[in-house]
């Protein structure tokens, strides 16, 4: 049984302050479901987690297990369990999703393994192995990247998943298998999963048993899964410092790892 | 003055005709200015710091072990400062009508030999005319497909020696061929000036792979030169790995119709090496298409040029031709410097350069981290994976590992380097 505490986490991008004290406490298994509108800073506390360069923490703590992570650099961070599938994954030429694997943790056992394991999670979210000698994220689509992510999750098995915005460029199916894959790494292997999203479509397989509405930097309110159908029908709107925008973008660029194309009024 | 005289050209051994040709060289040679930053040629170039006269021409050839590259060759050369130590060409090669051997001693010789440099000399082109103590010709007739790699291997050895190697490689009309051109040489100070012609006849196929693992002290001002016929593909790449500092000049000359060239290199300096690349692109024909992509990465001290130039020649409309230059950068103290260049002459013409220089990518850095991959593994895999583009279309593939090897050795070299300066920061 692993546990992953978020404590007063406060960061800074670009001199403006992104988060303003986050707390969140999970276990192994748990689904936690991280919802709020565009620009409310949830990417930043992915980010702030794993430990993005330009992002400063200007304080409060995330342990895992009691590790502090944030006094960790990014990949001992990872190696202490924590994965974080991106919603941008960054195209890195000439190097294979299997080269990673290797380099990566808990991986270090023979060649073959990791060969079949790959080969496995493939079948399980239909992603096709011709990707897996492939250049990381070169010439995928969107759809085909968060396919990736999810199979590097499945092959690392960490104990606490990040997810940000996994269903972003998802089509139906897809969403479906990727969202039943990441439902059964909590039962199969314990992975704790926090889930960043701005709709609800993720958790038709996915189910969440907290979730955390996130606004203004902070969590605003928390309760159980039909917390995520209720945003879902009556939108973030009374969660918003101010009125609601009269003109598009007023509120985005306020997180600088949000979706730049996302529409402000969904 | 030099021991580079027109009486010690004379005196090399060979037939009357390469003989005199050595002479009129020297003769050449000793009227013309050595080149200066002041052209542009060699602007960015270390050629001030280059002094001719702290070398001799290398008298004679000396006992060394000659590499065993591991390669399933179809024929096998050995020199040693410039003259053969060795040559093994299978009898069904000879049967073929292939020639494999001492340019000297193939009838065809006097007519091969600056064929395709003539129009191309210079300062070193010259002095390799005039001091090229053995030259080697590799000549594919017509129809004729050499499956395996044939493999020419260069030493040089001794102390402030100059060695010479010449290569002509002759490919006739509708023959294929791939030849690895493999240079290395000890590690004290020495000279080495190799001048390689390329003359690919119609519909003839080529791919020249040229390696360059030199010692630390060695000079090198190489020079690549080559023609492509009518419908004619070539592949002229190179591997740069060592030298103190390494000039390879590399020119191809599209001149029979529908010919297709791609231009090839990656390099990789350290410590204070300098690792400098000059290209041409001739489009003197219609419809012709050529292909550059050099890819380098410079650490330490060391410095990286490439100038390059693509011309497009009046008659020679309908071509492709397309110079890309990128270079990572490892260190604040690595230099680069990068000039593409383009003179068109025709306006039917598709023609683009374009050329990079930066640091490690902290996007990808972050993202391999944040899988678990340390964060000097993390660069080993870009750095490796930013060369492997241009690995993974080199000919001769049966020289990849042994390259992937050479990169890999560069890397430990700076992770070694990085762990210890990590190391005596902890100390202090």
């Amino acid at each position: 049984m692993s546990e992953l505490v978020i404590e007063g986490l406060r960061a800074r991008v670009g001199g403006q302050e992104i988060l303003k004290g986050v707390d969140l406490a999970m276990a192994s298994g748990e689904v936690h479901a991280v919802m709020g509108p565009n620009g409310s800073g949830k990417s930043t506390l992915a980010h702030a987690l794993v430990g993005r360069p330009g992002l400063e923490v200007l304080g409060g703590s995330a342990r895992l297990d009691g590790v502090e992570l944030l006094d960790l650099p990014t990949w001992e961070r990872a190696r202490a369990g924590l994965f974080l599938a991106m919603q941008y994954p960054t195209e890195v030429p000439g190097v294979a999703l299997r080269d990673l694997l290797r380099a990566s943790v808990s991986t270090s056992d023979n060649a073959d393994e990791i060969g079949s394991l790959m080969r496995a999670e493939a079948q399980r979210i239909g992603f096709d192995e011709k990707f897996l000698e492939r250049p990381l994220n070169v010439d995928l689509s969107g759809g085909e990247k968060k396919r990736n992510e999810t199979l590097q999750l499945g092959v690392l098995r960490p104990r606490f998943a990040i997810l940000d915005e996994l269903d972003s460029g998802l089509d139906f199916d897809a969403l479906r298998l990727v969202g039943a894959r990441v439902e059964a790494a909590t039962e199969e292997d314990s992975v704790g999963v926090l889930a960043i999203t701005h709709y609800s479509r993720l958790f038709e397989q996915l189910r969440p048993d907290t979730v955390h509405v996130f606004a203004g930097g902070r969590i605003q309110q928390t309760g159980g899964a039909e917390l995520a159908q209720e945003l879902e029908d009556t939108g973030y709107e009374r969660w918003s410092d101010s009125p609601p925008p009269t003109t598009s973008g007023s509120k985005l660029g306020e997180d600088p790892f949000a979706d730049p194309f996302a529409d402000p009024f969904a | 003055m030099t021991d580079f005289s027109t009486d010690a050209a004379r005196d090399l051994a060979g037939p009357a005709w390469l003989v005199d040709r050595r002479v009129g060289a020297a003769e050449t040679f000793a009227a013309s200015a050595p080149p200066d930053v002041a052209d542009e040629e060699w602007r960015y170039s270390a050629i001030r710091e280059f002094n001719l006269s702290d070398y001799a021409p290398s008298l004679k050839t000396c006992d060394v072990p000659t590499p065993d590259l591991e390669i399933d060759a179809a024929a096998v050369v050995h020199t040693v400062n410039g003259r053969v130590a060795s040559v093994d060409v299978g009898d069904e090669l000879v049967s073929a009508g292939i020639y494999i051997g001492p340019l000297a001693d193939a009838d065809a010789g006097p007519a091969l030999l600056g064929a395709v440099s003539a129009e191309a000399s210079d300062y070193f082109t010259v002095l390799n005319d005039a001091f090229a103590a053995e030259p080697i010709l590799i000549r594919v007739p017509s129809g004729v497909v050499v499956q395996r790699p044939i493999v020419v291997t260069h030493h040089v050895s001794g102390g402030r020696v100059a060695a010479f190697p010449r290569l002509v490689v002759d490919v006739g009309t509708n023959a294929q061929a791939e030849v690895l051109d493999y240079h290395t040489s000890d590690s004290g100070p020495l000279l080495v000036c190799p001048v390689t012609e390329l003359d690919v006849a119609a519909a003839g196929r080529l791919g020249y792979l040229n390696v360059q693992q030199l010692g630390s002290g060695t000079w090198q001002f190489s020079s690549q030169l080559a023609r492509a016929g009518r419908d004619a593909t070539l592949t002229a790449s190179t591997a740069a790995f060592g030298g103190g500092y390494a000039r390879t000049r590399s020119d191809v000359r599209l001149v029979g119709r529908g010919a297709n060239c791609d231009l090839l290199a990656l390099y990789f300096g350290d410590g204070r090496q300098g690792l400098d690349f000059r290209t041409y692109q001739d489009h003197v024909a219609a419809d012709t298409t050529s292909n550059l992509l050099y890819k380098g990465v410079v650490s330490d001290e060391s410095r990286s040029i490439y100038t390059g130039l693509i011309r497009v020649r009046p008659d020679a409309r309908g071509t492709n031709a397309f110079q890309t230059n990128r270079n990572l950068k490892l260190g604040e103290n690595a230099w680069v410097e990068s000039v593409p260049n383009l003179e068109i002459e025709n306006n039917d013409v598709r023609c683009s350069h374009a050329s990079a220089v930066g640091p490690v990518d902290a996007e990808q850095q972050f993202y391999l981290e944040s899988r678990g991959v340390p964060t000097g593994e993390a660069e080993r895999l870009i750095v490796a994976g930013f060369l492997d583009e241009v690995l993974e279309s080199l000919p001769v593939t049966t020289m990849r590992r042994q390259l992937r090897s050479a990169v890999d050795t560069k890397l430990n070299r700076q992770a070694q380097l990085s762990h210890q300066t990590q190391a005596e920061g902890a100390l202090s």
